[in-house]
């Protein structure tokens, strides 16, 4: 046990303060010596803790009549290690990953200039490095078995879930080349000449072919993981994206093939065209399975949101255990788990996510970012540590020529293959596009894992695999992780659009959508578009009935586009705090009058219903509102890392949806000039928004005093003021509602953002939405005065 | 494509191809269903495009058939309608769906924008005026929904009028309250569209379309 204290407080040692050492006192001996013969099976937790508790009464009835027992005083406070070691450590690993990261992200300069990855395999490499100094055993961390069944899922799943559908399936033939035909090259092309190479030396010719091949096969495989890592801090554009990560997606398939192919044939003798034959079958099924065990798992998640409408809570666990499930049945039959991942986030997500609710949904995102974020880290890590204990045997021949194959076969794969694909493709593949395709070929901790499989007995030579591999990690994600940024600057890459879809860009995705279908329904040819259409109907007609449930299932892409963007703008607006001007260049002050054709004149009998408010009585209470709700401000949200959308369903917007519909209904039932209606109340959105896991926003509090509840009573002979003021809310409400309805909607065009105020006039004018929103949180403009006059 | 090329014995599709840019196999493929459509006939009919039963199922069918018959797609500045088109229509309609090419520089790549822009514009602006005005985009999003089931036409109504408003805000930026936004001209459309890349996106492939697999 003085061991495992001892490295425990070495492995701590970069992060827990000096003090906590001391505490690790050796225990006196009667821990272990005086209870050792007492110690009975059933007494024994674990493997060899020792029961603190349980002691005393087993010594009492100690059945072998140990009388040598002495009372001895009660053990106040003891300590006890091995009890919760295994947590312990796995929670202080955790916790290192974490504090790094936070770590990095302090210091500016440096996330600038490296790479996240390379900073966290130098820490690995840190720790590793104490903890031998120490005079400890390095854990073996990056255990395979760990490593597969517990580190890469949570990445793994992050990506399918959120994989951009659109770009993917566009471009799926050109993944799937680069992913099959590019990897199976590779590995040829490594394995081939490595074993040609070891033939012509003296020390490496009992490497035989297999091993070889099998050695190119582990390190051939462009790794998601460092692919990730590295690409999301470059910021390219889509198309590559999409292209250099759908391919280190789809090569698990492959490599899982072609690893157990050498694996097993490796002692077993040459490989026939048989084996070889089988092989293909092997890797259609290991794909395809994959592909249809993540499909099923997705379907049935799918089916299974359907009815959670009254446990919320419990929504979030549905997809994650799903999908790891997904993950495990796959790897049980020897299936690509990578892919079946992949397949069930993809397949589950648009069903899911119509059926859960906001909340649900704000946790699967949070939850999965999180996860993969810590998962990546501490890969990164524990490479470095392993780097540090693996035993290496270093061979400056096989290593150098390894690093150098791996580079070559990548480009000339990657030129070839564009070559052949460029004459199927639409929008081609340039060549500064094939460079970063080449040069963001990064390997990874899968590799690493792969080679640790190996068997030592089969493959003798499996310590110089291992440093070789590790070599050619280190290489790529520091070399080409390091550089691919400037280099991204220098060749002037085409880099992520950054701005916000539009509702023009939606309405003409789904026109053009449509326009193709039709003129290939004209031209008389079966293309692209037919069958995504067909595709399209199916699922519209039968699977969407099956897996979402209520009316959602019916609601057209185009109108969830346009509510989603309209509960985006409303949050943003109540969010800025509303006299906050947004920094806009061009500040537009087109409205909805703008653009309506002109009205003839209402009738007169309704004007006159409609008192004027004298000019001055306008601007005094135009002031005083507005000095009102500059006293309350919300600060702009800011999110880090994973770009996160603002959530429109964090706590209260449901409230302060109810009582905008209150409002407008009130309004509704007076004179209503508005061109445009607001969100009918049974929108799906709006349904959403009541039934959102919070109970309480439901009760809508009829007398409560924080509400400014408007009594409208035209009959009654109110005071003229009361009427004109229920006028100015009304006219105030109803401008409003246009512009945060419309105005609103006008999200940043691409030259610059815009906020849709008019200078002035909007503050106040959105004001009645904030006055809402701002009494009825209890907060300090609660006892003032000049409130009152407006509570009728 | 020189003239040394065989040419199946149809000079005219040298002319035709001069003018769309189409290869003689795709002129021979298209020539092929161009005749399947026309029932050997020399020419369509809108009859003709309401027969092919693939085509009943799309929303924005009248559109797609109303642009094969609008000159102003026939390259030339032409207007109004007509009631029969020819092959060399046909096919001057279909060149506008045809992929850019590799090596195109700045300027041909803006043109293709612009002719492809064009083509969207026309068929969104039913009149023939020169702008879209918010009846026609209130169309245009009616029809877009019009086979989801839905018929929620408040929706449709509502997110024309957005959209509208986008327009508007982008093309104008500054408007007095009492100004009038007459409608969508080309040049805001142009600009409204900065960023969507039309030119990758509105292509059919013509590659490989052979009359085995040409559908009824």
């Amino acid at each position: 046990s003085r061991q495992r204290r001892k490295r425990r407080a070495a492995g701590c040692r970069g992060v827990l303060p000096r003090p906590q050492r001391r505490a690790v006192t050796p225990l006196p001996a009667r821990d272990l010596g005086v209870f050792a013969d007492a110690r009975e099976p059933r007494l024994c937790r674990g493997t060899n803790g020792t029961v603190r508790t349980l002691e005393h009464a087993g010594n009492h009835t100690a059945a072998n009549g140990r009388h040598n027992f002495t009372k001895k005083p009660f053990p106040v406070l003891s300590l006890d290690y091995h009890h919760i070691q295994t947590p312990f450590e796995i929670s202080l690993w955790v916790l290192l990953a974490s504090l790094m990261k936070l770590g990095f992200h302090l210091i500016p300069r440096l996330s600038n200039i490296v790479p996240e990855s390379c900073l966290l395999i130098v820490v690995g490499l840190l720790v590793g490095g104490l903890i031998k100094l120490a005079g400890e055993k390095v854990p073996p961390v990056l255990d395979s078995r760990l490593f597969f069944l517990c580190l890469l899922p949570p990445i793994i799943l992050d990506a399918g879930y959120f994989l951009p559908i659109r770009p993917f399936m566009e471009n799926i033939g050109t993944i799937l080349m680069f992913a099959v035909v590019g990897t199976l090259w590779n590995a040829f092309f490594i394995g081939g000449i490595l074993y040609a190479v070891c033939q012509s030396q003296p020390d490496l010719n009992k490497l035989s072919l297999l091993p070889c091949l099998l050695f190119g096969s582990i390190v051939s495989a462009v790794d998601p993981v460092a692919v990730l890592a590295v690409f999301e801090e470059i910021h390219i554009n889509e198309l590559l994206h999409i292209l250099v990560f759908g391919e280190s997606l789809l090569n698990d398939a492959v490599t899982v093939v072609l690893y157990h192919l050498f694996d097993e044939y490796s002692a077993a003798g040459p490989v026939t065209v048989l084996d070889a034959f089988l092989g293909v079958i092997s890797f259609l099924v290991v794909a395809l399975g994959g592909v249809l065990v993540g499909a099923i798992y997705g379907f049935l998640s799918a089916f299974t949101s359907r009815f959670t409408s009254h446990t919320r809570v419990i929504e979030p666990l549905f997809v994650f255990v799903y999908s790891y499930m997904a993950y495990l049945s796959a790897e049980m039959f020897h299936l690509s788990g990578i892919m079946a991942l992949i397949s069930c986030g993809a397949v589950m997500r648009p069903y899911v996510e119509a059926n859960i609710s906001h909340k649900s949904h704000t946790t699967i995102k949070y939850f999965l970012k999180m996860w993969s974020s810590v998962s990546e880290t501490l890969i990164f890590i524990f490479l470095g540590v392993a780097t540090v204990d693996g035993p290496h045997s270093w061979n400056w021949i096989f290593v150098t020529v390894t690093v150098i194959l791996c580079l070559v076969a990548r480009v000339i794969g990657v030129i070839g293959l564009t070559y052949i694909i460029n004459n199927f493709r639409i929008v081609k593949l340039t060549t500064k596009d094939q460079f970063i395709i080449a040069y963001g070929g990064l390997r990874g901790a899968i590799a690493f894992s792969l080679g640790f499989l190996l068997d030592d007995g089969r493959f003798p030579m499996r310590e110089m695999f291992l440093t070789a591999i590790i070599t050619v990690i280190f290489f790529t994600v520091f070399v080409q992780g390091m550089t691919i940024k400037p280099l991204v600057e220098l060749l002037a890459v085409k880099k992520k659009q950054e701005a916000k879809r539009t509702i023009n860009e939606e309405i003409h995705t789904q026109f053009l959508d449509h326009l193709l279908t039709g003129i290939e329904d004209i031209c008389g040819h079966y293309g692209h578009h037919h069958w995504k259409d067909k595709l399209n109907r199916f699922n519209k007609k039968y699977v969407k009935k099956c897996l979402i449930v209520g009316e959602r299932s019916k609601e057209p892409q185009l109108i969830a586009f346009y509510h989603k963007m309209e509960m985006k703008q409303a949050i943003e607006l109540v969010e800025s705090g509303g006299g906050v001007k947004m920094p806009s260049a061009v500040p537009s002050t087109v409205s909805m009058q703008n653009i309506q054709p002109k009205k003839p004149p209402p009738a007169k009998s309704a004007e006159r219903s409609l008192p004027q408010l004298p000019k001055g009585r306008e601007e005094e209470i135009r002031k005083i509102l507005r000095s009102n709700l500059q006293k309350t401000r919300q600060r702009l949200r800011s999110y880090n890392r994973h770009t996160l959308v603002v959530d429109p369903y964090e706590d209260g917007f449901g409230d302060l949806l109810i009582k905008k519909q209150k409002m407008i209904e009130l309004e509704k039932k007076m004179n209503n000039y508005l061109t445009v209606p607001a969100a009918p109340p049974d929108s799906p959105t709006m349904c959403r928004a009541r039934l959102a896991s919070d109970p309480q926003a439901y009760s809508v509090k009829q007398s409560s005093d924080s509400v400014p509840t408007i009594q409208v009573d035209l009959a009654s002979p109110q005071s003229p003021d009361s009427v004109n003021v229920m006028d100015e809310f009304r006219r105030a409400k109803q401008q409003q509602e246009e512009e945060e309805e419309y105005q609103g909607l006008m999200m940043k065009p691409p030259q610059g953002p815009s906020g849709p105020n008019k200078p002035g006039e909007a503050d106040t004018t959105r004001d009645p939405q904030k006055l809402t929103r701002c009494l009825s949180d209890p907060g300090p403009s609660a006892d003032e005065d000049e409130d009152e006059p407006f509570l009728s | 494509m020189g003239a040394l090329q065989s040419l199946h014995g149809r000079p005219e599709y040298l002319d035709l191809a001069e003018k769309t840019g189409f290869s003689f196999e795709q002129i021979r493929v298209l020539h092929e269903r161009f005749k399947q459509l026309s029932h050997n006939e020399e020419t369509l009919r809108r009859s003709h495009f309401n027969e092919i039963p693939d085509l009943a199922c799309n929303p924005i069918r009248a559109q797609i058939i109303e642009a094969f018959f609008d000159r102003r797609n026939y390259h030339q500045n032409g207007e109004g309608t007509v009631e029969e088109i020819g092959f060399e229509e046909f096919l001057v309609v279909m060149s506008h769906f045809r992929p850019p090419s590799l090596h195109m520089t700045e300027e041909q790549r803006e043109n293709v924008r612009r002719e492809k822009l064009r083509f969207v514009f026309n068929m969104h602006d039913t009149d023939n005026d020169g702008t879209i005005t918010l009846e026609e985009y209130r169309h245009v999003v009616e029809e877009l929904l019009s086979r989801s089931g839905a018929l929620e036409k408040e929706t449709a109504k509502s997110i024309a009028d957005a959209a509208m408003l986008e327009v508007a805000s982008i093309s104008m930026g500054h408007m007095e309250p009492d100004e009038f936004y007459e409608g969508i001209t080309f040049e805001h459309f142009l600009k409204l569209l900065d960023g969507f890349e039309i030119e990758s996106r509105m292509n059919i492939r013509f590659l490989n379309m052979d009359t085995s697999t040409l559908c009824k």
